[in-house]
């Protein structure tokens, strides 16, 4: 066998090496979720056994008893507070970032520490007060509040993504764009924005993921109309135990819609996600 | 471009406007009142949900909306509410550790004389321990719709087989030794099955009536921390070394749950816990040794009794807006009429127990339940402060402190207990920390006295 043969089987032994470990790495972090949808279609004594039980017979009971249940309120409410406040998160993050990037208003890295700031305070410490301004704006219980909430809760982190997709566009386009008259408006709207929209898919996918998950400000201040997802599924959490199937179910049916969304955006979230990484 | 900005802004602004007519920002319409219930999400609570259509059908212009969590979000946002006079909810569920203090800080509703107003609502019928529970200077402020205390499970077939018996009047000595004979760890069943998990609601509740029937306290009568007195250091040193010795693996973080999984799957040959746990382990579905459990009275050391008392009831906060309509909710899930309906319409094994003398008369009953009802019901009678303490104490409660601090200093405690049982640090440790812990709160109690 010649030393180059012997190279080429080495290096076929690599590549089949580095594969086999890629797809350990990826079954493991798919295991949880594909667990979850298996589990979702179990009768609830399939469901907690020990070892667990791979064949079964599948049911859609326990999906039905979710949406029994009233899922769908719980849906609404979490798509609304979700959509309303990445929306209201992208309308100021866009121009605080370009304000904060490209026309730098004097004092931004104080700016944009106070941003980061904002996050340092543990959600917990604040409860009260926020329970306390609620009840008297008569906000209790009622989306508006969460979409508030949820909009604060995620401008700094946005101000702070967009900023840096801003600051990777090559100055050259902008200058060319005054060169030619644009004003500000239409600069921002017709040569920035198209420049920067996969990092506005990807600011706008991660707020929807952190929305969407909230739970604590739902738990905490919703009661009967304005509870989100999370919410509606810890109620399955009981004294007496955990029931999964159930639970299995009602999860797979609150992350559909958050995975849907990330399919359609995976293109422009790597995109956006690795902006300016390579130079 | 500018068409297609403009077509996509239309298309966002459709469905927002489609979602906000789905989302909960106004009234829920209708014309009808509609009863917010705050509750703790548990089986029995899920048969009420089931249930409540029959309400609604009998009480036309009455809706009712649950709101259903885990006992600790429950507990936590309940509190809020009435406490800051939030006006979530119109009934909410609360325990006996929250009913006495709730009524004299008076955010609740007291309910004597809409029970006066109520022909056939026997209240006398409420077991008295339960009845008094939730009661302050005379009167109720919650009504109860299950009850509990705390026995032992024994597994008959397995003691059979050892040769041994298990005495009608365990103490705790005697089911130590039955622990070590029973333990068999090759087999991977344990001697006993107790609660090791931090928390004032988990391994203290249990923790506690051991505590008590050694003839420990938290506080005397003065306020003054008992925790390292000789009687509570008996009690945690053998309640650890009995866990740690024949107890279940994992035991620093197993709960009820655990313990209810781990004795439904045969994993353990007695468990001392809530008389709930009827409804794990004689639950076909659910448990592999229906009908192989005995189950007698809390095992006692120094008093004749020692089990706990609690209970899930149904309160009005103060400023609910129609108080009628939500006690005439109230009565119906509390009513005899309500046992007889779950008997009848899910099985007599789903009534809730622990909360009317008059189940326990019901043949149906008897007949499903006849396995634990009289140690449950016995348990429950006997369990008060003057029958599971051997001290006065100045606070109410059995397995826990009645005191609003008891949700911090408990936690904190039970963490210590827990480390002592993972091995992390000696008892002696566990409770001179607790013990300043406990000082820190007994002091404020002195001060404002």
């Amino acid at each position: 066998m010649s030393a180059q043969t012997i190279a080429r089987a080495r290096g076929r032994g690599g590549r089949g090496l580095v594969t086999g470990v890629t797809w350990l790495v990826a079954v493991l972090f798919v295991f949880p979720l594909l667990w979850m949808v298996i589990t979702a279609f179990k009768q609830e004594a399939d469901a907690y056994t020990d070892p667990p039980r791979v064949i079964f017979s599948p049911t859609l009971t326990q999906l039905a008893g979710v949406l029994e249940r009233g899922f769908v309120p719980y849906l609404a409410n979490s798509a609304f507070t979700t959509v309303v406040s990445t929306v209201f998160v992208l309308l100021l993050a866009v121009p605080a970032a370009y304000a904060l990037s490209i026309a730098a208003v004097p004092g931004t890295p104080n700016v944009l520490g106070f941003f980061l700031s904002t996050k340092m305070l543990p959600v917990v410490a604040a409860i009260i007060p926020l329970y306390v301004i609620s009840q008297n704006l008569a906000l209790l219980d009622n989306v508006w509040i969460l979409v508030i909430l949820y909009t604060a809760m995620n401008l700094p982190l946005a101000v702070w993504m967009m900023r840096s997709f801003f600051l990777e566009m090559p100055r050259e386009v902008i200058e060319a764009a005054r060169v030619d008259g644009a004003g500000l408006a239409v600069m921002l709207y017709r040569v920035i924005l198209p420049v920067v929209a996969p990092g506005i898919a990807a600011t706008a996918l991660i707020c929807v993921i952190f929305s969407w998950t909230e739970f604590f400000y739902s738990v905490n201040l919703t009661a009967a109309q304005a509870g989100t997802v999370p919410v509606f599924l810890v109620g399955f959490i009981t004294s007496e135990g955990l029931y999964w199937a159930q639970l299995s179910a009602a999860a797979l049916l609150a992350s559909l819609p958050v995975m849907i969304v990330g399919w359609i955006a995976q293109n422009h979230l790597v995109r956006g996600l690795s902006m300016g990484a390579v130079k | 471009m500018f068409r297609r900005g403009v077509r996509v802004v239309s298309l966002l602004l459709v469905v927002l406007v489609g979602l906000s007519g789905c989302a909960g920002a106004g009234a829920l319409g209708g014309g009808d009142r509609v009863l917010v219930v705050g509750i703790v999400a548990n089986p029995q609570m899920k048969d009420a949900i089931a249930l409540s259509r029959g309400f609604e059908r009998d009480n036309p212009g009455i809706r009712l909306k649950f709101v259903q969590l885990p006992e600790n979000q429950a507990r936590a946002k309940i509190t809020a509410s009435t406490a800051t006079e939030g006006g979530e909810f119109d009934v909410v569920m609360i325990s006996n550790f929250e009913a006495p203090q709730w009524a004299a800080n008076g955010w609740l509703e007291n309910l004597r004389p809409f029970m006066d107003a109520s022909p056939g609502y026997d209240a006398g019928d409420f077991i008295p321990s339960i009845r008094d529970s939730l009661s302050y200077r005379g009167s109720m402020y919650a009504v109860p719709f299950y009850g509990e205390s705390s026995f032992l499970a024994y597994r008959k077939d397995l003691f059979a087989k050892a040769g041994v018996t298990m005495p009608e009047r365990p103490t705790w000595r005697q089911v130590a030794e039955l622990a070590a004979r029973l333990d068999d760890p090759a087999a991977g069943v344990a001697g006993i099955c107790l609660r090791g998990k931090p928390g004032w609601g988990e391994s203290l509740a249990v923790f506690d009536t051991v505590v008590n029937t050694f003839g420990g306290r938290w506080f005397d009568r003065d306020w003054n921390a008992r925790l390292t007195s000789p009687e509570f250091r008996a009690a945690a040193r053998f309640y650890v070394d009995l866990v740690r010795a024949h107890g279940e693996v994992g035991a620093s973080s197993a709960g009820f749950s655990e313990c209810g999984t781990r004795y439904a799957q045969g994993q353990a040959a007695m468990w001392y816990d809530s008389t709930v746990m009827t409804s794990t382990n004689e639950k076909p579905s659910d448990s592999a040794v229906v009908g192989k459990s005995g189950y007698v009275p809390a095992p006692v050391e120094s008093t004749p009794a020692s089990g706990w008392l609690y209970t899930w009831a149904l309160a009005m906060p103060r400023v609910a807006p129609d108080k009628q309509a939500a006690w005439r909710f109230m009565r119906w899930m509390t009513d005899k009429e309500y046992v007889r309906t779950v008997g009848r319409s899910l099985g007599w094994s789903q009534v809730p127990p622990g909360s009317r003398v008059s189940t326990y008369r019901i043949p149906e009953y008897q007949a499903a339940a006849g396995g634990y009802a009289r140690a449950t019901l016995e348990g429950i009678d006997s369990a008060n402060q003057r029958a599971t303490m051997t001290g006065p104490v100045p606070y109410p409660g059995i397995q826990f402190v009645g005191i609003p601090e008891f949700q911090d200093l408990g936690t904190r405690v039970s963490q210590q207990l827990s480390a002592a049982i993972a091995g992390q640090i000696s008892v002696d440790e566990a409770l001179e920390r607790s013990q300043e812990y406990a000082q820190t709160v007994g002091k404020s109690y002195q001060e404002t006295r």
